[in-house]
């Protein structure tokens, strides 16, 4: 069997679910579970074979699949008493498959009605050049992104001894934190200019992301792509020794 | 003040606003007017620009009235802007809108037991993009966060109020097909809701290419 579906398509379980069963032409009232259960987990396993990162909701649904197969061996309680009460194993899965598919269908409708609008063209905001003073928490991948612009910078050959431990996230983090007593505001890029190769870079990020735990530092961005600006968080006040 | 007049007024306002204008706010400078007679005249204006085959059209957008183009120039406008349509939303984004819509006020585990995994960073691009916003709290253990679609949903999808989606029920699946008995079930068959052609053209085109 030949796989030539692009795999991250699928957003989640329930994606991966409906998927096979549009594939194998199942009624999905009455699904084979044990056939499902068994494409299910080879895509599983190829996903990881791709290295693609299996969130753990897929492993859930995997356990929950195999859970109702052997559900679905056992033989059944005296049925013919109680035909209508008789739970199908299923049938949990079934109305879930259900909820999520309608809402898949939704969003087909809202990327029409985006398709269309987007056709509508209108006047643009006069005030869009002027700065907005409208920020929101960089994200963890807008810190990543910073830090491997910055890795990138680093001149290579300079730096070829073996660093020992030299510089501490945890050092990193006192440094940090009296530089913030002094200045409220200070940007992501020149805190990494002023380290001189690598293991510092990622020991003072490591100490960003550190500080961001604990509440002391919050980071902003005025846009996508602009400078990170590490703010003191004032509601968190510091303690310094 | 003559009527023609006050239909000029509102053509300029329409023709400067970057945003959808509400009735109240184009009655607030006219204020002899009716709102009735301002909904007339702005009637007026739209089916003369269709008429004459004029480059713009008057769209009821988010409770308001906008000037847009035309759509059938849109892909010369788009040349203009170089806009590829990459700023397209994403199936995820797509999929919590939709949730968020139908289900709101709603908490995070609320959409994330339809969707089935976790929407912590849909939401987040949701809301920074304004088309999600925090409605506020339930009152019950924990006090979780509501969420609901905001002004910018409606003007950011061209409806002019959260009615004009389908309804739920129009994609075929009710609630009552879920709760009916099995056997019975079997008979019904199903047929296709509206849009259901159309879910992740994005992602079969991916599929289509990578093969």
């Amino acid at each position: 069997m030949s796989y030539k579906v692009k795999l991250d398509v699928f957003e989640g379980p329930l994606d991966l679910l409906l998927y096979l069963i549009k594939k194998s032409e199942i009624d999905i009232y009455d699904i084979p579970i044990a056939d499902v259960t068994e494409q299910y987990l080879e895509y599983i396993e190829l996903m990881r074979m791709l290295d693609l990162n299996i969130a753990g909701e897929f492993l859930v649904m995997a356990a929950t699949l195999i859970h109702i197969k052997s559900k679905m061996l056992l033989p059944p309680e005296e049925k013919e008493l109680l035909p209508e009460e008789e739970e199908d194993p299923r049938e949990e899965l079934v109305r879930r498959l259900l909820e999520y598919k309608k809402f898949k269908e939704v969003a087909g409708v809202l990327q029409d009605l985006e398709g269309q609008r987007k056709k509508m063209f209108t006047r643009a905001s006069a005030f869009e050049g002027e700065p907005e003073e409208k920020f929101f928490e960089a994200s963890l991948f807008d810190l990543i992104t910073a830090l491997t612009k910055v890795l990138k910078d680093v001149p290579k050959e300079v730096f070829q001894d073996i660093v020992k431990d030299e510089f501490t996230v945890e050092q990193k983090v006192h440094d940090l934190l009296h530089i913030l007593v002094n200045t409220s505001l200070l940007h992501l890029s020149e805190i990494f200019k002023k380290c001189r190769n690598k293991a510092e870079i990622i020991a003072t990020f490591l100490a960003v992301l550190e500080l961001i735990r604990l509440k002391e530092i919050i980071v902003v961005q005025n846009h996508s792509f602009s400078e990170i600006e590490v703010i003191r968080n004032e509601k968190h006040r510091l303690r310094v020794e | 003040m003559h009527r023609d007049q006050a239909k000029n007024i509102i053509e300029a306002m329409l023709f400067v606003s970057d945003k959808p204008l509400f009735l109240n706010e184009i009655n607030g400078v006219l204020d002899e007017f009716k709102a009735q007679d301002i909904k007339d005249v702005i009637s007026e204006l739209s089916k003369e620009y269709e008429d004459a085959s004029r480059a713009f059209r008057i769209k009821e957008i988010a409770g308001g009235y906008q000037i847009t183009t035309d759509p059938s120039l849109a892909s010369w406008l788009k040349k203009l802007y170089k806009t590829s349509g990459a700023d397209r939303l994403s199936g995820p984004s797509l999929e919590t809108l939709a949730i968020v819509a139908y289900k709101q006020p709603a908490t995070k585990p609320e959409i994330e037991t339809i969707r089935g995994v976790n929407v912590d960073g849909v939401l987040k691009t949701l809301i920074e993009k304004s088309l999600v916003r925090i409605t506020g709290r339930r009152d019950t253990v924990g006090r979780p966060i509501l969420y609901g679609t905001s002004q910018e949903f409606l003007q950011y999808f061209g409806l002019n109020s959260l009615e004009e989606l389908p309804k739920l029920e129009e994609f075929n699946i009710t609630e009552q097909d879920i709760e009916l008995p099995e056997h019975l079930r079997k008979e019904e068959e199903t047929t296709p809701g509206p849009g259901s052609g159309v879910v992740y053209t994005e992602g079969k085109d991916e599929a289509v290419q990578s093969s």
